[in-house]
């Protein structure tokens, strides 16, 4: 793939705010949730960018890391806690993974002697 | 290796012309002058008076941090001389202004800096001085938290990271564990500990291209794990944008970061900091005595309004109380997000 002709583009982030075009009521909601969901409350604002940056990892989402690699550094967090996170994830799907192993062996012992 | 400052390279940035045309010609989605024009401050910001009188006594600093905006170093020798310094403390004497704030490079490498804070104390002011720490720890200063406790001057001082890695970075090998000597020392006297009133602020800048975290949020973490694993103790802490010019401009060029953290600052462009902006309350005294609305104006030479006096040889206080305030687009810096100045957020 050549620089210019990619599915991913940096520049189309600054564009997230027009998921909401074509659904202009259900985008207000989703981005009045959105704001809700990551302003200060149980969890700290730093908690949950590292929460989000984590799950921006697991789910491979190119946009999100981006955006939660800048907001998390703006919450104060350090390179260290941000690859604790990153580790977090990852050992979350190494484990999923691993433990699927289990219905593998169920499958494996039901069929061989 | 001593890092050299931008003067000393011959960098082209070592121009204050150079660096307005970097931030001039930048694509912009808005100037700073229009995005202030569309806030109730506009069309034109003004100042609501002078509270605090800061003077900038030298370029001479025993640490060439990275990000350093008045782009001192050991290489620099320049110094305020005798006359602006008579000039200038006749004129805080016979003053009302509260708060006299002395900056540099590292001010206490001046040879009157210590005149300056007694007769800046003995005036009833109170006296602030922005300390590196380091200079702290060698022997020629090492007197100063004692001095310092005695006038009760407020100790204001950067460290930008709870730990070494994000410290050093930014200041230069070394400079945590001498700052948290330093930070010893002021304890020692006082400074820091609950009861004494003697205050000793810290200041927090991003080590790289992105905004402050919220300034509570990092009082209490730096509060945490500086007691926790240096045992050392401070007053408050704030929390100052980096400003695009001079030394952190250049970074921001090596790195490919300008537009990046400019359009950051412009996207977070918050107009609720406005109002508490430090050029408002603040005048800011050069080396050679001309006047200046910031530290940040003096640095790129945009001296105050026309229509206000220019020196301190031909201070009016009248007419810089009410003066238009000079503005450019690095003054982004201290209008994004929770705001900046030299007193921290201002929003």
């Amino acid at each position: 793939m050549s620089e210019h002709n990619h599915y991913y583009d940096p520049a189309d982030l600054k564009k997230f705010g027009e998921v909401g075009k074509n659904a202009k009521e259900l985008g207000e909601k989703f981005f009045s949730w959105y704001g809700s969901v990551f302003a200060e409350g149980a969890l700290s604002e730093r908690e949950k960018s590292l929460i989000a940056l984590a799950v921006a990892h697991a789910v491979q989402c190119p946009y999100c890391i981006d955006a939660y690699s800048n907001d998390a550094l703006e919450k104060g967090a350090n390179l260290d806690q941000m690859t604790e996170a990153v580790h977090v994830a990852a050992a979350i799907k190494g484990g999923a993974a691993l433990v699927h192993g289990v219905q593998m062996r169920n499958i494996v012992t039901k069929k061989t002697m | 290796m001593t890092r050299l400052s931008l003067v000393a390279d011959r960098h082209p940035l070592a121009s204050t012309d150079e660096q307005k045309r970097r931030l001039r010609t930048l694509p912009l989605v808005k100037s700073f002058d229009d995005a202030i024009g569309g806030t109730a401050f506009g069309p034109r910001l003004r100042a609501t008076g002078v509270e605090v009188f800061q003077i900038n006594v030298g370029r001479k600093c025993n640490q060439a941090c990275h990000h350093c905006h008045v782009d001192a170093g050991p290489d620099r020798t320049e110094m305020m001389p005798d006359d602006v310094v008579d000039a200038t403390l006749r004129v805080l004497e016979g003053s009302s202004i509260p708060t006299f704030d002395i900056t540099g490079g590292a001010p206490e490498l001046h040879e009157r800096f210590e005149e300056m804070v007694e007769r800046g104390a003995r005036a009833g002011k109170q006296v602030m001085d922005r300390c590196n720490l380091t200079i702290l720890r060698t022997q020629r200063y090492a007197h100063l938290p004692a001095f310092f406790a005695k006038h009760r001057v407020e100790v204001v001082s950067s460290l930008p990271y709870y730990d070494e890695s994000g410290t050093d970075a930014q200041r230069g090998d070394g400079v945590f564990e001498k700052s948290i000597e330093a930070m010893r020392a002021l304890n020692a006297v006082g400074y820091g500990v609950e009861g004494s009133g003697l205050v000793f602020t810290l200041v927090a800048n991003p080590v790289g291209a992105f905004l402050p975290a919220p300034q509570k949020s990092m009082e209490a973490d730096f509060k945490r794990q500086l007691k926790r694993k240096h045992g050392v103790e401070f007053t408050r802490l704030i929390t100052i944008t980096n400003m695009p010019i001079s030394r952190y401009l250049e970074w921001l060029d090596r790195s490919g970061n300008t537009e990046p953290y400019m359009n950051r600052l412009v996207s977070a462009f918050n107009p609720a900091t406005v109002a508490a902006v430090m050029c408002r309350n603040t005048i800011s005294v050069g080396m050679d005595g001309r006047l200046f609305d910031c530290d940040f104006n003096q640095m790129l030479d945009l001296g105050v309004h026309a229509a206000a006096p220019q020196t301190i040889f031909d201070w009016d206080q009248r007419l810089l109380d009410q003066r238009e305030i000079v503005v450019e687009n690095h003054c982004y810096g201290c209008t994004a997000g929770q705001g900046s100045s030299c007193g921290g957020a201002t929003a």
